[in-house]
C-alpha cells in the first residue's frame, strides 16, 4: 500500500520566485549593505557574490505576542537542588526566567539576517540607479548587424538544419499511429488461431490458412509503412534579429610618477575596476586601453599598468596625446562608444596643465561619451584641478571628483554616474 | 550473521526501501493494529528539502516573499553547517506524503519510514483534532486552488497589492480559527464553485455596515444591542472576511485562503508533544521488533539508537543549549510511561491511574492518541514517576516580586501543581494573547474595537503598532485596541 516516488530529478529551484520577491522587497536595505561591502572588499573578488546582512527587526513578520511582564508560570526540567518556596534571582536579559518561544524571538531581535547574493544580484544592486551618460547605440548606417536567434521548429528549411531527433520522434509516432489498427487486427486474428488450435483443428485446416494469410498481408502492410516521410521532417528554425552594435572602449589613464605610491594606485585600481564592471553590464564587447604616464606616456597591459613602478616627473599631456592617437588609429567614434577615466594625484608641470586643457577641449572631448577624472589626494589642489575645471565648464560630459580614501571610492563613483534627470 | 538480514550495507536502494516498508507495515498493521492512510514516499535531494521547508512544509503553496526569506535563511544555515536538515517532512494528506532525503543512510531511511509513514500517519488519521480541523483528502487540491487563485489576483490587481494584503493576513494568521465550530470539509472543485458564487453574491449583498435604509424597529433594536457583534469574536480573520466594509470580493477570497491554511495548521500547533511522542514511540518499538526478528544487524541498531537518543534527549534547564522542554523527549517518555503503567504498574501508579493499570497498552495508547491534545494529554497522563525522571520544577515569574519563586517541584505535595502548570504551558489559549473583536460602530465612523484580555497581567509585546497597521489595512476604518485586565479595567493601548 506504500508507493515510492523518486523525485530527485525534479526541479530544485521551486523557491526562486519567492527569493526574488524577498530581495525586491528589501532592496533599500540591501543596497546599503552592498555599498558597505564594496568598500570593505578587496579588488580582486569584487566580481563574485557577496554576503550581506539586513537587521532582522526590519524584516520581521509581526504577530500579536506577549510582552515582558505580568505573572508567568514555567516548568523546566533538570532540577537538582531547588525546593518549593525557593527564591531565585531574576536572570539578566531573557534567560530561563522569560520562558521559551517568545524569549527566543525577543532575544535574537537585533542580530543581522545574513545571506548570500549571487553575482548578478550583487551587481544589479551595486549599479542600480547608475546610468551611463550619453549612452548611444552607435551604428553605422546601412550596416546593421544581425543575430540569428532560435525560433523553435519549422516544417521546411534547408537540409542542413534538419533536427534528426525531432524528425525521428515524429516518424515513430506516425508509424505507431497508422499501424495501430492493423496491429490490433493481428492480435485478434492470432487469438482466433489460438482458439481454433486449442479446439483441436488440424494444422492445414482452410480456416487457419485464411487467418494466417490475412496476418501475413497485414504484416506486409505494416512493414511497408515508410520509415521516414517528408511529413515527419522538422527543421530548426532561426530568425534574424537586427542588432545595434554596442561596443565600448574604455581608456584608463593613470599617473605612475614617483608621487603615486602603491596605496594610491590601489585606490585608482578600484575605481577603474568599478568602471569596468559597470561598462560590462551595458555593453557586450568592451576594449580596455591602459595608458600610464610619468613624463612620457606608454600603452601597457593590465599587469604592468597596475603593478610596475616608475619614478620621475609628471607630464599629463603626454598621456592625453597618446590617447588621442590611439583613438584616431583604432577606435572610430562612429562605431565605438568611447569612455575614459583618468586617475592622478594632481601633480603636473605647471605649464603643462593649460596644454592638457586645450587638448581635452579641442581634441578629446568631441570623441568621448564621458570623461571622468578622479584626483587622489589629501592635499591642496594644484594647477591640473583648476585647468580641468575649465574643461568641465566647456563640456558637460566631463566630470571630476576627488577621492580621499577607500571609503570615498564608491560614493564618488555613484556621484559620477548618477542617473541624471533629463 | 543471520540469514534473515534484510541488508548488511548502509547504502539504500529502492528495492531495499520497499522491503523495509513491507516489514514495517506488517508489524504496524498486523501486530499493533495501527490505522494509517496509504503512504506516498518520495525521495528528494537536500536542496529540494530546503524548498519544502521554506513553504512551511507544504508541497505547493502560493508565492510570497516571506517564504523566500525562510528559504534564504534555511539555505544559509544549512550551508554553514549550523543546522542539519530534518530527516523527513510528512504531510497530513491522503495519501500521506513523506519526504525522505537522498543523503540518509539505510538505517535512517528505515527509521523515517517507521516514524513518519506509520507513526505520524496514524496520528493524522486518528487524532480528533486532525479529524475535525483538516481534510486530508482535499488539502493538496485546495493548495493548488489557492496558488492558482493568488497568481490570478496578482495578474489582475498587481503583485504589490496582493502582497500587502497577504502580509496583513499572515500577521493575523494565528487568529483565524474558530475554536469551537467545526469547519466544513475542503475540496477544490467545490471551493472554486463556491468562490465564484460567493463573489457575485457578496457584491450584491448589502453589507451590514453600509445599510442605510432604516429598519422599522430600529429604535427598539438600538436599545437592545448597543454593541455589534453581540458576542465578541475571536476569529479575527473570519470576522474581517465577512464584515470588512471596503474589501473587494477577491480580497475576501484571499483572506479566506490564508484563514483556511492556518486552520490546517491549527491541530499541529496543539499536538506537538503527542504527535512527535507517538511517532517516536512507534519507530522505537518497530525498529526493536525488526531487530528481535533478526531482520537487521547490530550495526544497524547502533546507528538507529544513536540518532534516536539524540532526538529524544532533554538537556537540563541550566545547559547552555537548553531551549525549553523537548517535545520529542517528553512525548516519547510519556508514551513509554503509559505502556509501563499498563504492563508493570507500581503502587503509586495504581493510586494515580486506576483506570489504565493492567489494561491492554495498545488500546490505552490508541485511546490517548485519538482523544487528547497536548494540554489535556499532559493533564491526564503525566505520572509522578516521569516528573521525577525529568526532575521537573515550576517557577513563577511575577514582575511585582523581586525574585522568581519555585512554586512546585517533583515531590509528593508538588505533583498536581506541577502537572497543572505544565499542561497550562501547552494551552494555546494562554500561550497566545486572547484578542477579540469587541465592537464595531456601525452607525458612526465604522471603527472597530478589539479587546485584549490580559490574563495574569501579561501585556502585549512591542508589535502592537505594526499589528494595528495591518488591521487597519484590512478593516479600512479606524481600529482601536483595548486591554482588559483581570479586574475588568479597560485601557486603550492603541488606535489607528
Amino acid at each position: 500500500m506504500s508507493h515510492f516516488i523518486d523525485r530527485r530529478l525534479n526541479g530544485k529551484k521551486k523557491s526562486t520566485v519567492n527569493r526574488q520577491r524577498f530581495l525586491k522587497r528589501y532592496k533599500t536595505q540591501l543596497k546599503r549593505a552592498v555599498a558597505d561591502a564594496v568598500n570593505q572588499r578587496s579588488i580582486t573578488d569584487l566580481d563574485s557574490g557577496e554576503k550581506v546582512g539586513i537587521p532582522s527587526r526590519d524584516i520581521s513578520e509581526p504577530v500579536f505576542h506577549h510582552g515582558k511582564g505580568g505573572i508567568r508560570d514555567m516548568v523546566h526540567p533538570g532540577n537538582r537542588d531547588f525546593l518549593t518556596g525557593d527564591q531565585i534571582r531574576r536572570p539578566e536579559g531573557g534567560g530561563e526566567g522569560s520562558g521559551q518561544g517568545k524569549a527566543g524571538q525577543g532575544g535574537q531581535g537585533d542580530d543581522d539576517f545574513i545571506f548570500e547574493l549571487s553575482r548578478e544580484e550583487f551587481m544589479d544592486l551595486l549599479f542600480e540607479d547608475l546610468a551611463l551618460p550619453n549612452l548611444v547605440r552607435n551604428q553605422l548606417l546601412g550596416t546593421t548587424e544581425f543575430k540569428s536567434v532560435r525560433a523553435g521548429y519549422a516544417t521546411d528549411g534547408s537540409p542542413s538544419n534538419i533536427d534528426v531527433v525531432r524528425s525521428l520522434k515524429g516518424a515513430i509516432a506516425r508509424r505507431t499511429a497508422i499501424g495501430a489498427p492493423w496491429r490490433t487486427r493481428i492480435r485478434e486474428l492470432e487469438a482466433e488461431i489460438a482458439v481454433l488450435l486449442s479446439s483441436g483443428v488440424v494444422e492445414d485446416d482452410p480456416r487457419l490458412c485464411v487467418l494466417r494469410e490475412e496476418i501475413d498481408r497485414l504484416k506486409t502492410r505494416i512493414a511497408a509503412l515508410p520509415f521516414i516521410d517528408t511529413f515527419d521532417l522538422r527543421y530548426q528554425s532561426f530568425v534574424k534579429q537586427p542588432e545595434p552594435t554596442s561596443k565600448a572602449v574604455m581608456v584608463c589613464i593613470m599617473d605612475v610618477s614617483g608621487s603615486m605610491d602603491q596605496a594610491r594606485k590601489n585606490l585608482a585600481k578600484r575605481f577603474f575596476i568599478l568602471l569596468y564592471l559597470f561598462l560590462q553590464r551595458n555593453y557586450e564587447k568592451i576594449d580596455v586601453v591602459f595608458i600610464r604616464h610619468h613624463t612620457i606616456a606608454q600603452e601597457v597591459d593590465e599587469q604592468e599598468f597596475f603593478y610596475s613602478r616608475e619614478t620621475g616627473g609628471t607630464v599629463v599631456s603626454s598621456a592625453l596625446n597618446l590617447a588621442h592617437d590611439i583613438l584616431r588609429e583604432r577606435y572610430d567614434p562612429g562605431i565605438w562608444n568611447i569612455y575614459a577615466a583618468q586617475a592622478s594625484d594632481g601633480d603636473n608641470w605647471d605649464s603643462d596643465s593649460s596644454i592638457c586643457r586645450d587638448i581635452l577641449i579641442d581634441q578629446l572631448m568631441p570623441l568621448m561619451r564621458y570623461f571622468a577624472y578622479v584626483e587622489i589626494t589629501p592635499r591642496q589642489h594644484q594647477s591640473l584641478w583648476y585647468s580641468y575645471q575649465e574643461v568641465m565648464a566647456a563640456h558637460e560630459h566631463f566630470a571630476m571628483q576627488e577621492i580621499d580614501g577607500a571609503d570615498d571610492i564608491f560614493p564618488v563613483f555613484r556621484e559620477l554616474f548618477r542617473r541624471k534627470e533629463v | 550473521m543471520s540469514k534473515h538480514l534484510i541488508s548488511d550495507s548502509s547504502e539504500w536502494s529502492f528495492p531495499l526501501l520497499e522491503r523495509f516498508d513491507q516489514e514495517i507495515a506488517r508489524l504496524a498493521h498486523g501486530v499493533y493494529g495501527l490505522d494509517t492512510y496509504a503512504n506516498q514516499i518520495e525521495v528528494i535531494s537536500s536542496e529540494q528539502m530546503i524548498d519544502a521547508y521554506s513553504s512551511v512544509g507544504l508541497p505547493i503553496n502560493y508565492q510570497h516573499w516571506s517564504f523566500g526569506k525562510q528559504f534564504v535563511a534555511t539555505e544559509q544555515t544549512y550551508r554553514r553547517g549550523q543546522m542539519g536538515l530534518a530527516y523527513e517532512i510528512v504531510i497530513n494528506s491522503d495519501p500521506c506524503i513523506a519526504y525522505l532525503m537522498e543523503e540518509n543512510t539505510l538505517p535512517m531511511q528505515a527509521l523515517v519510514i517507521a516514524h513518519a509513514c506509520y507513526g505520524h500517519n496514524s496520528f493524522f488519521k486518528g487524532n480528533y483534532l486532525f479529524r475535525t480541523w483538516t481534510s486530508a483528502d482535499a488539502i493538496i487540491d485546495y493548495l493548488v486552488f489557492a496558488r492558482k487563485y493568488i497568481a490570478q489576483c496578482e495578474e489582475r490587481y498587481g503583485q504589490e497589492e496582493v502582497e500587502l494584503l497577504l502580509d496583513s493576513c499572515h500577521a493575523l494568521m494565528n487568529h483565524g480559527v474558530d475554536r469551537y465550530k467545526r469547519p466544513a470539509p475542503l475540496s477544490m472543485a467545490e471551493e472554486q464553485r463556491r468562490q465564484r458564487e460567493r463573489e457575485t453574491y457578496l457584491q450584491s449583498q448589502i453589507n451590514d455596515l453600509w445599510r442605510t435604509i432604516p429598519l422599522v424597529d430600529e429604535t427598539e433594536d438600538d436599545q437592545k444591542s448597543s454593541r455589534w457583534p453581540e458576542e465578541p469574536q475571536e476569529n479575527l480573520l473570519y470576522f474581517i472576511e465577512k464584515n470588512a466594509p471596503l474589501l473587494e470580493p477577491w480580497q475576501r477570497e484571499v483572506v479566506r485562503i490564508v484563514r483556511r491554511i492556518s486552520q490546517y495548521f491549527y491541530p499541529q500547533r496543539q499536538t506537538q508533544v503527542m504527535n512527535e511522542g507517538w511517532a517516536c514511540f512507534w519507530h522505537y518499538t518497530l525498529m526493536n521488533d525488526l531487530y528481535d526478528e533478526g531482520l537487521v544487524s547490530d550495526g544497524f541498531m547502533i546507528e538507529f539508537l544513536q540518532s534516536h537518543t539524540s532526538v529524544v534527549f532533554q538537556p537540563p534547564f541550566d545547559a547552555p543549549y537548553y531551549n525549553g522542554i523537548n517535545p520529542y523527549a517528553l512525548g516519547f517518555a510519556m508514551m513509554r510511561d503509559i505502556r509501563r503503567i499498563c504492563e508493570s504498574p507500581t503502587a503509586e501508579d495504581r493510586e494515580w491511574f486506576p483506570e489504565i493499570v493492567g489494561g491492554d497498552w495498545k488500546k490505552v495508547l490508541d485511546f490517548a492518541m485519538r482523544n487528547f491534545k497536548d494540554e489535556s494529554f499532559i493533564a491526564q497522563y503525566l505520572s509522578p514517576a516521569l516528573m521525577r525522571e525529568f526532575h521537573l520544577f515550576a517557577v513563577r515569574d511575577d514582575d511585582h516580586q523581586e525574585n522568581l519563586e519555585v512554586t512546585a517541584i517533583h515531590e509528593e505535595q508538588g505533583y498536581r501543581a506541577l502537572r497543572r502548570a505544565l499542561a497550562e504551558q501547552y494551552n494555546l489559549g494562554s500561550r497566545e494573547p486572547n484578542i477579540q473583536v469587541f465592537n464595531v460602530d456601525r452607525r458612526g465612523d465604522r471603527s472597530m474595537t478589539l479587546r485584549h484580555f490580559a490574563h495574569h497581567r501579561r501585556p502585549l509585546g512591542d508589535s502592537v503598532d505594526e499589528m494595528l497597521r495591518h488591521l487597519r489595512r484590512l478593516w479600512g476604518f479606524t481600529v482601536r485596541l483595548e486591554t482588559v485586565d483581570d479586574a475588568g479595567r479597560v485601557q486603550l493601548i492603541g488606535e489607528l
